[in-house]
């Protein structure tokens, strides 16, 4: 193998900027991905979709499809449910079926599946198929849903994974997939108390991951066993679900995933595998079904949100009340909005301290493609919110938006507001080092010309999933090497280098020569999933304790071999001497599941309701076109807290990454939708972030600390550059032209109104 | 569908090759259903990303676009021709070495555009690269990166 780098001596491994393990494979075209994976003898499949957002299928003809020469089958959910009686699936209610059943939810939903071995065939066929329906209302707004006679869903069906979905169960009339309350002290009488009492009502567009290898899954399905090839970001998941849609116990079911093609939340839990499964049940031939990428917009997207925020503040400018309603639009099924409501639910009053909290927070099924979770599980949502929030307050207040945020920042060993006491989360740090990066005391040209300039920033807390389970096994082979199996996908964030980073530093070996093995439910063990930026913190600990004892089982058989205490005898040496020959393993086993008290009922309050804190800061300066609205960011600035960085270029080109995504969401990416009808789905007409966006300064950084429970001083980094980018874009607008834009994105238009509407001089809508 | 196949030649990474396709097949779909050359990927399908980027006569061109006949009697390099069994080429290295990628989906594409801007500007600025590689998008947004890479890579080069 080439090095590209000076060989690294054994030890040291953790803090050492590591390429990632998997470069060469990447950079030559050869890493290994399920959308451009083929099986011998399989069938590709293409979708026929529903071009109604809310609908009573009345007939479905595929006689005309049928009769294309190529096509293999064209299959129905009736087809479905001779091979699988209950269709229904999902992490959070098992409110979705394989195919479209009885009734259409969202446009774009699938209604029935040609298979054929050209995909060209298929596609063809697909276009030949015929539904009919009988339309009904349709609902697209998150807060519309929760008032509304139209229900997206006749009963709800929670899974039974969440004790807190329990009392859904068999609901009726209902768009709410889940209510999260918090309540701490009295709002209503510290709001009766407060000087002031703002209000405010905030609004997130509809965007989605676009994932570049969109989502893909192939299903070889034999009577012994089922074996699924699949770009997902929970493997353990899938195979469980798989499971129980068959009636047969997990051993035979065996979920593989090679790297992925980014995920940021979109390839979690249960998508495309539950289909192909079936479809490969009834081809008895193996299937593949493979996105493109307008397909995307009718798979899984970010969270719409409204978020309204009313805060009381007393004549010194310390927060004394805090209300917050959050309605989040889930779309046709639930998916994981359930966690995301909850989960980021409970951190919706922000990074401050606070004595009264009143916290809402809804997961509202809507007749549109379905919502999860996108890289933050809807605390960006929130920060935008809250931070805008916090700078309107502090505006109207005349008082200076740092000290304002400082006199009410949460700061370590006080209660949160779910009761939790705050610790390793270094919001004050990481403000200040946000502030020191952006010059905050330094005179600031603001411009007096058509073009003006204004600056500002944001801070924000997360908690992260709790609680999750990792399980690792380290293998140490008769010849020394050493081999990882654990379940963390690599979708890029480069967790098999810094997983083999930490076993390479507990086993006093090279990170270059641990091997990671590929995903592989027969032979990885469970992982609760690749999601949240979890998997640091708690694959990290189950790795740290799986190497730990491969060690502590060497060091035995050396004993047992006879070698004095302190022996430096090569391992291979160990095991010629056991063996007699190159033969034999050890191996080392890790399990990790964080301490964890539920909400409490009622109250949403817990004295530990996280593993650990996530902190992050962003501040921005801007541009404001007066004439056009448009904004150029000539300066990003990220600060988060990662406890000790264990492969520092990774981490950085964690947070810029996150934060550039984050740009586009804040300035220009939105689905639009008519009368439920995605109309800009392709890359044509959803404009990302390219080379031209990126801001004139990008700075990034993190904040030297201890996560003192994480592995090796660690905690994730994956998602947490995003919290903050889009207030402080905002705040900096503000800055620059004193207006306020309260709903995302912030694109020309949307300035250039308000900058006209200030004026006295609105336009006119459209 | 029912159009006829017709067999096509060309040099596919320097190695004579003929091809059995339909008019309405596309470069990429060829090459991973014939070669099993998955380092060209179909993304956007409409030759805005740049994961499908090929080099075709010297020219990259968005292989979701470009149909497959048309590479009847040319010169085809993709990114796995770019590589030996002992050295990387220098762009790759490059890559590498600045942590240019996160989940690798689009690199392929930066890499070939980078050896072609390389050709044309050996000593590239931030804009002139900015303006090239304008055509590849990469969702996890390592752009600060690939500039790093470009300019590393262009080191590389001149003392190789």
């Amino acid at each position: 193998m080439t090095m590209t780098h000076d060989a690294p001596k054994a030890g040291s491994q953790v803090g050492r900027s590591v390429p990632r393990l998997e470069g060469r494979d990447k950079v030559t075209g050869r890493a290994e991905y399920t959308h451009t994976m083929r099986l011998p003898g399989m069938l590709t499949c293409k979708l026929f979709r529903s071009t109604v957002a809310h609908g009573r299928i009345k007939s479905i003809d595929t006689s005309e499809a049928k009769k294309v020469p190529g096509v293999f089958a064209v299959v129905t959910i009736d087809d479905v449910m001779k091979v699988i009686p209950d269709p229904y699936y999902g992490p959070a209610f098992h409110d979705q079926p394989i195919l479209a059943h009885e009734k259409v939810r969202f446009v774009g939903e699938p209604v029935a599946a040609v298979l054929a071995m050209d995909p060209h065939v298929a596609e063809e066929a697909a276009q030949l198929i015929v539904a009919e329906y009988e339309e009904l209302p349709a609902v697209y707004d998150e807060v519309d849903a929760l008032t509304t006679k139209t229900y997206v869903h006749d009963v709800l069906k929670p899974a039974g994974t969440f004790a807190d979905l329990k009392h859904l169960k068999d609901a009726r009339d209902t768009n709410t997939a889940l209510d999260y309350r918090l309540r701490k002290g009295d709002v209503d009488k510290a709001f009766a108390q407060a000087a002031h009492v703002f209000e405010h009502e905030f609004k997130t567009q509809k965007v989605l991951h676009l994932p570049f290898e969109p989502h893909a899954s192939i299903a070889d399905y034999k009577d012994t066993g089922v074996t699924v090839y699949t770009a997902s970001q929970g493997p353990s998941f899938v195979r469980t679900e798989i499971a129980r849609l068959l009636g047969w116990p997990e051993n035979k079911v065996r979920i593989k995933v090679p790297y992925l093609g980014s995920g940021y939340g979109a390839k979690l839990y249960i998508k495309l595998e539950a289909l192909v499964v079936a479809l490969s049940m009834i081809a008895r031939r193996p299937v593949k079904l493979a996105l493109t990428f307008e397909e995307l917009f009718y798979q899984i997207t970010k969270h719409p949100s409204t978020f309204r925020i009313k805060s009381g503040i007393d004549k010194d400018g310390k927060i004394i009340a805090r209300k917050c309603e959050v309605f989040w639009n889930g779309g046709a099924y639930a998916d994981i909005g359930p966690r995301v409501t909850q989960k980021s639910g409970l951190t919706a009053s922000g990074p401050y301290e606070i004595d009264n909290v009143w916290i809402d927070s809804y997961a509202l099924y809507t007749n549109v493609t379905p919502a999860g979770a996108l890289r933050g599980f809807g605390v960006p949502q929130l920060v935008w919110a809250y931070e805008s929030h916090s700078d309107m307050i502090a505006r109207a207040l005349k008082l200076d938006p740092v000290e304002f945020r400082r006199k009410n920042l949460l700061r370590e060993g006080r209660p949160h507001a779910t009761n939790t006491i705050i610790k390793d989360a270094a919001v004050e740090k990481v403000m200040d080092h946000v502030l020191d990066r952006m010059n905050w005391s330094k005179p600031f040209d603001k411009s007096t010309g058509v073009v003006k300039r204004g600056r500002g920033f944001g801070i924000s807390i997360k908690a992260v999933i709790t609680p999750t389970t990792s399980v690792a096994i380290v293998n140490v082979s008769g010849d020394g090497s050493v081999t990882l199996y654990c379940g963390t996908i690599d979708m890029g964030q480069g967790s098999d280098t810094a997983m083999a980073q930490m076993v390479g530093e507990v086993l006093n070996v090279p990170t270059e020569t641990v091997r990671v093995v590929p995903r592989d439910t027969d032979v990885t063990p469970y992982d609760m999933g690749t999601l949240g930026s979890r998997s640091l913190f708690h694959m990290g600990h189950a790795v740290q304790r799986a190497a730990a004892d491969a060690r502590d089982k060497l060091k035995a058989l050396a004993r047992e071999v006879g070698e004095p205490e302190g022996s430096n005898i090569p391992v291979r040496d160990l095991f010629v001497k056991k063996y007699g020959m190159q033969a034999g393993n050890v191996i080392g086993t890790g399990i990790f599941k964080p301490d964890y008290i539920p909400p409490a009922p009622g109250t949403g309050l817990s004295e530990n309701v996280t593993a650990f804190w996530m902190v992050s800061g962003a501040g921005a300066e801007v541009e404001v076109d007066t004439e056009t609205g448009h904004v150029k960011i000539t300066k990003l600035v990220n600060v988060v807290d990662v406890g000790k960085a264990i492969n520092p270029r990774i981490v950085e080109t964690q947070i810029s990454g996150a934060a550039l995504m984050q740009l586009g969401f804040t300035m220009f990416e939105k689905m639009h939708i008519d009368g439920g009808q995605v109309t800009n789905a392709s890359l044509a007409d959803y404009k990302i972030p390219g080379f031209h966006d990126v801001p004139t300064v990008m700075d990034n950084s993190h904040v030297d600390t201890n996560q003192a429970n994480g592995p090796f001083g660690a905690k994730g980094v994956g998602e947490v550059a995003t919290f903050c980018v889009s207030p402080a874009i905002a705040n900096a607008i503000d800055d620059a032209v004193g207006v306020r834009l309260t709903e995302l994105p912030l694109n020309p238009e949307s300035v250039y109104r308000a900058i006209r509407a200030k004026a006295g001089k609105p336009l006119e809508d459209e | 569908m029912m159009t006829a196949a017709r067999t096509i030649s060309f040099k596919l990474n320097g190695m004579p090759v003929t091809a059995d396709v339909k008019p309405h097949h596309n470069v990429v779909e060829v090459l991973q259903s014939q070669f099993s050359l998955t380092g060209a990927r179909e993304t956007c399908g409409q030759g805005l990303c740049g994961c499908c980027t090929v080099v075709v006569n010297g020219r990259a061109v968005s292989g979701c676009l470009y149909l497959a006949t048309f590479l009847d009697g040319t010169e085809v390099t993709t990114v796995e021709g770019l590589d030996t069994p002992q050295k990387l080429h220098p762009v790759q290295e490059a890559f590498i070495e600045t942590s240019a990628f996160q989940c690798g989906y689009c690199t392929p594409g930066f890499v070939l555009m980078t050896t072609q801007l390389l050709d044309e500007h050996p000593d590239p600025d931030d804009e002139q690269i900015k303006h090239y590689l304008t055509g590849n998008l990469c969702r996890c947004a390592t752009y600060p990166q690939v500039i790093e890479a470009v300019k590393l890579a262009a080191k590389k080069r001149k003392g190789s």
